[in-house]
C-alpha cells in the first residue's frame, strides 16, 4: 500500500482569518461543520482510509478545542504504536516561526526527517471531500513528480472568494505550466486546493533554500518558484469538493449536505468519515415537532419546528419555535416561539423564549460561541 | 501479581432468553440492541464505570460471538485498563473434564481464580438483562454501613406484580429474614434487582459449599441466599429508587422502549456526568426528509426518513421511505421500510427489509379478538415481501413472500 509510505501533515491554522465570525476560540480546522463534524476530520479520515497510519497536526494558537476534539487520535484509530498522531505545536525556539508555511515546515524539520516515509502528504484541512490519497500518490509516481497539487475545475466570482485563488494551467499530462494568483477569470478554472503530495528530501531542501533566501510567501515563493524550477503536477478531484474560505460558502457547504446526491459521496461506509464521539442518546422528536429537510445529529430534543437545517449534537428546540435554513451547533438552546432563519449559532448559544433573528442566504447572522440571546 | 480491586463485578452474561424468541436466535439477551443505540448490556456495564468499578467479568455461555465483538477490549466503557479492566469468562475444559455453566453460581464458582487475581473484599454480581441507571458504589457503601454479608437491591413494586418477582421480606432494619420466590400471597413488594453485593470471603466459601452439594442446581437465587440465610449470615435489602425494568419478554422489551419515549421518563439518558456508553458505529447524522412526519420518536445516526413516525424508536442507519408509516414500532440497525408499508406494534430486528406496501402488525384497536393481539416480531437479515402481511402477535424467522 502506498500509503505506509506516506507521513500526513495537518496545517490547521493558516486561514484563521478567513472566518473570523467562528475562529475567535477555535483553529480553523476544528470549525464546527456538517451537524457532527469538524473539518479536520475530512483531511484525517482520508489520510486513514488511505493506509496513512503517522500523522503530525500542526497548530499555532487556540487550539484546545483541537486536542479535545482529536484527544489520542483514538476515534480515527490513530492511537497506535507504530505511528499514529502527533500534535506540533511550537515549543519556545519556534514560536514566531509558525507564521508562513515554508517557516512551519522548518520547524518541523526533525518530526520530519525521523519518520520512516519516504513521502509527505501536507493538508490544509480546508476541504470538504471524501478522497483517496493513494491514487494521488499513484498519480504522482507515475509522473515522476516533484510535487503534487490537488485541484479542481471551480467558477471564480470576484469578492466571494476568499484569500487568494491559486490558479493552474495545465498541460495534456497533468503537468502545471503555469500558476496564476488570483485573476480575473470568471469562468472555470482549474483552482489549486491547499493539498499535495511530495517526496521527503525535496521538501526539506526546498524549504531550507526558501528559508536562506528570506522567501516566504506561499503562493509566489513556492508554488510559483516551484512551477518555475521543477516537475509539479496537478490531481483533479472530480467529486463533490468545496474549499472553505468564507462565511458565505461555509453556509453553502453545510447546506450541501441536504443533498442526498453529496451525503452519499461523503459520507460511506467504506470510507467512513470519523469524527469525536460523545455517548449523546439518539434525538428526541416531541409531539408537535415538524422537521423537513434537515440534518440532525443525536442527543437533541426538538419540540418545535425545523425546515432546511443543520442541527448540531445536543441542541434543544424549543416547542413553537421556528428553524429555517440555519446551522445550530453543539448544545444550543432555542427558546419557545422563537424564530431563526438565516442564522449560524456558534456552540453553546442560548436564544430565548420568543426572539426574532433573520440573516438572508448570502449573508447569515452569526451569533458567537455562549452568547445569550 | 495485579493490584487490588476493592470490588470485583461479576456479569452473568450466558442466558439464552428465549422468551425473546428470534431476537436472541443468534446472540445472547444481554447484546439485544436497546434504545435506539445501544445494547442491554451497556447499563449495567456504564454502571459500573460510573460507579468507579474497574474489573468485571461477563460470564458468557450462549452464542457468545455477537456479546463478545460489542465488548471487544471494553474501550467504549474505559474499561480497557492493563490492570484490570472488562474479561470474557466463557466455560474452559479442565483436568477432570470440561463443565458448561449449570447455574448463575456455579459460574462464578468456575472462575474464582479469576476473582482471586485481585483480591478484593467485595463482589458485585450483575445481570445482563436489566434496564436501570445505579450508582454501585452507593450500595456498597450500604453493604460496609450495615457490616452485612450479602446485600441484595430491591425495588418496590406494585403488590398485584408482586407475584411475579423474588420478594425479600424484612425487618425494621433492612434485614432480610425471608425470601418468597415468586409467592402467590406476597408479604411485601420488595422485589428482587438480581443485584448482589457479597463479602468475596464469604461467598466463597458458600460457593465451595455449593459446588460440593450434589442436589444442588448451583443458582443463587434457589440455592446460594437461602443456605446463608439458614446459617444466620447477616443480609440486607438495599431499596433502590428509580427506573428499572426487567426486558427479559417482547413485551417488557418493547414497554422499556417506548418508556424512553416518555418525556417524563425516569430513565434519565441526558445526564452529563453518568452517560449509558456504547460502541458507536460511524453513521454520518441522520436525515429527516421533506415528506417526513415525526411524532414523538427516537431516530439514532445514520437513518433516513421520508415517511412517517409515531411513538417508535429507529436504530441507526435505519431508512423509512416515502408513504411508509411506522407507529408504536421499534426497527433496528440498519432496517429499511420500502414505499407504502405499514409498521405497527412491532419489533423488527437488524438488516430486514419490510417491502413495498407490506403490513407488519397492527394496533389492538384494529383487532377483533384482543387475545390474538401482541407486538409482531420480525428476525434479522429477512425480506418481507410486496404487499405481505405480518400478523400480530407472530414471530417471523424466515422470509416471507410478497404478492408476486
Amino acid at each position: 500500500m502506498a500509503g505506509r509510505n506516506m507521513l500526513g501533515l495537518i496545517l490547521t491554522n493558516f486561514q484563521d482569518t478567513y472566518i473570523p465570525e467562528l475562529t475567535t476560540q477555535r483553529t480553523f480546522s476544528s470549525i464546527p461543520f456538517g451537524a457532527k463534524y469538524r473539518l479536520i476530520d475530512f483531511s484525517l479520515s482520508n489520510m486513514v482510509n488511505s493506509g496513512i497510519s503517522k500523522i503530525g497536526v500542526v497548530t499555532k494558537n487556540n487550539y484546545l478545542s483541537l486536542m479535545d476534539h482529536i484527544g489520542s487520535g483514538k476515534a480515527w484509530n490513530l492511537s497506535r504504536r507504530r505511528g499514529g498522531l502527533t500534535f506540533l505545536p511550537p515549543f519556545e525556539s519556534t514560536g514566531d516561526k509558525y507564521n508562513t508555511f515554508v517557516q512551519t515546515i522548518d520547524a518541523i524539520r526533525d518530526f520530519i526527517e525521523h519518520s520512516y516515509e519516504d513521502y509527505v502528504l501536507i493538508s490544509s484541512s480546508m476541504s470538504v471531500v471524501n478522497m483517496d490519497y493513494q491514487q494521488m500518490m499513484n498519480a504522482h509516481l507515475k509522473n515522476n513528480a516533484d510535487i503534487t497539487f490537488c485541484y479542481r475545475k471551480r467558477t471564480l466570482s470576484k469578492g466571494s472568494n476568499g484569500g487568494e485563488p491559486i490558479v493552474f494551467s495545465l498541460d495534456s499530462n497533468s503537468r502545471v505550466r503555469e500558476v496564476l494568483i488570483n485573476p480575473r477569470t470568471i469562468d472555470s478554472a482549474d483552482c489549486m486546493i491547499k493539498t499535495c503530495i511530495v517526496k521527503k528530501e525535496f521538501l526539506l531542501d526546498f524549504v531550507s533554500d526558501c528559508v536562506s533566501r528570506s522567501k516566504f510567501d506561499f503562493a509566489r515563493d513556492v508554488v510559483q518558484a516551484a512551477v518555475k524550477a521543477y516537475n509539479v503536477y496537478g490531481y483533479e478531484i472530480k467529486g463533490y469538493c468545496t474549499e472553505i474560505e468564507t462565511i458565505q460558502n461555509y453556509f453553502q457547504a453545510n447546506m450541501d449536505l441536504l443533498n442526498p446526491e453529496v451525503r452519499e459521496e461523503l459520507f460511506n461506509m467504506r470510507n467512513p468519515i470519523y469524527t469525536k464521539v460523545r455517548d449523546d442518546m439518539p434525538t428526541k422528536y416531541g409531539l408537535n415537532s415538524s422537521v423537513k429537510n434537515s440534518l440532525v445529529s443525536p442527543g437533541c430534543i426538538i419540540e418545535g419546528e425545523v425546515e432546511n437545517s443543520i442541527i448540531f449534537k445536543g441542541v434543544h428546540i424549543g416547542r413553537g419555535a421556528k428553524i429555517s435554513n440555519c446551522i445550530i451547533m453543539q448544545d444550543c438552546n432555542i427558546g419557545k416561539e422563537t424564530i431563526l432563519k438565516y442564522v449560524v449559532c456558534d456552540k453553546d448559544v442560548i436564544v430565548s423564549a420568543g426572539q426574532q433573528l433573520c440573516g438572508i442566504g448570502s449573508y447569515p447572522v452569526c451569533i458567537s460561541k455562549k452568547s445569550v440571546v | 501479581m495485579l493490584p487490588k480491586q476493592e470490588v470485583v463485578a461479576m456479569l452473568l452474561a450466558g442466558g439464552q432468553g428465549s422468551r425473546l424468541g428470534v431476537l436472541t436466535r443468534k446472540m445472547a439477551k444481554p447484546a439485544v440492541p436497546f434504545g435506539g443505540k445501544y445494547r442491554i448490556i451497556d447499563f449495567p456495564l456504564s454502571n459500573c464505570t460510573n460507579s468507579g468499578i474497574e474489573a468485571v467479568g461477563v460470564l458468557t455461555q450462549y452464542q457468545p460471538l455477537v456479546l463478545n465483538d460489542y465488548l471487544g477490549n471494553g474501550q467504549p466503557w474505559d474499561l480497557d485498563n492493563d490492570n484490570a479492566g472488562v474479561h470474557i469468562l466463557s466455560p474452559y475444559e479442565q483436568k477432570d473434564g470440561a463443565n458448561w455453566y449449570s447455574g448463575t453460581a456455579n459460574a462464578i464458582y468456575q472462575n474464582i481464580n479469576f476473582i482471586e487475581r485481585y483480591d478484593p473484599e467485595y463482589v458485585l454480581i450483575l445481570s445482563g438483562d436489566h434496564i436501570y441507571k445505579m450508582d454501585y458504589a452507593a450500595m456498597i457503601s450500604f453493604h460496609e454501613e450495615h457490616n452485612a454479608d450479602c446485600t441484595i437491591a430491591v425495588i418496590d413494586v406494585p403488590l398485584e406484580e408482586a407475584s411475579r418477582f423474588g420478594i425479600m421480606n424484612t425487618n425494621l432494619d433492612g434485614s432480610i429474614y425471608e425470601f418468597e420466590e415468586k409467592p402467590a400471597h406476597p408479604k411485601s413488594t420488595n422485589a428482587s434487582m438480581g443485584i448482589y453485593v457479597f463479602t468475596w470471603e464469604k461467598l466463597r466459601k458458600y460457593l465451595k459449599l455449593d459446588a460440593a452439594d450434589p442436589n444442588s442446581s448451583n443458582d443463587f437465587g434457589k440455592n446460594v441466599l437461602p443456605t446463608m440465610l439458614e446459617n444466620g449470615e447477616r443480609m440486607f435489602a438495599y431499596p433502590f429508587e428509580g427506573y428499572w425494568k426487567d426486558v427479559g419478554t417482547i413485551d417488557s422489551l418493547w414497554e422499556a422502549n417506548m418508556d424512553l419515549l416518555d418525556p417524563k421518563t425516569k430513565l434519565d439518558l441526558t445526564d452529563e456526568k453518568n452517560k449509558i456508553y456504547s460502541r458507536n458505529p460511524m453513521y454520518p447524522p441522520h436525515f429527516v426528509g421533506d415528506t417526513a412526519e415525526i411524532q414523538n420518536s427516537m431516530v439514532a445516526d445514520g437513518c433516513n426518513v421520508y415517511g412517517s413516525l409515531e411513538f417508535s424508536m429507529l436504530f441507526q442507519g435505519v431508512t423509512v421511505k416515502k408513504g411508509a408509516v411506522i407507529t408504536d414500532s421499534i426497527l433496528m440497525p440498519g432496517v429499511v421500510v420500502e414505499e407504502g408499508a405499514q409498521v405497527s406494534y412491532a419489533i423488527v430486528a437488524e438488516n430486514t427489509v419490510i417491502g413495498k406496501n407490506a403490513v407488519v402488525g397492527s394496533r389492538p384497536e384494529d383487532v377483533e379478538n384482543r387475545d390474538n393481539w401482541g407486538i409482531a416480531v420480525v428476525g434479522e437479515n429477512l425480506t418481507i415481501g410486496e404487499g405481505a402481511v405480518v400478523a400480530p402477535k407472530a414471530m417471523i424467522d424466515t422470509d416471507v413472500k410478497g404478492e408476486n
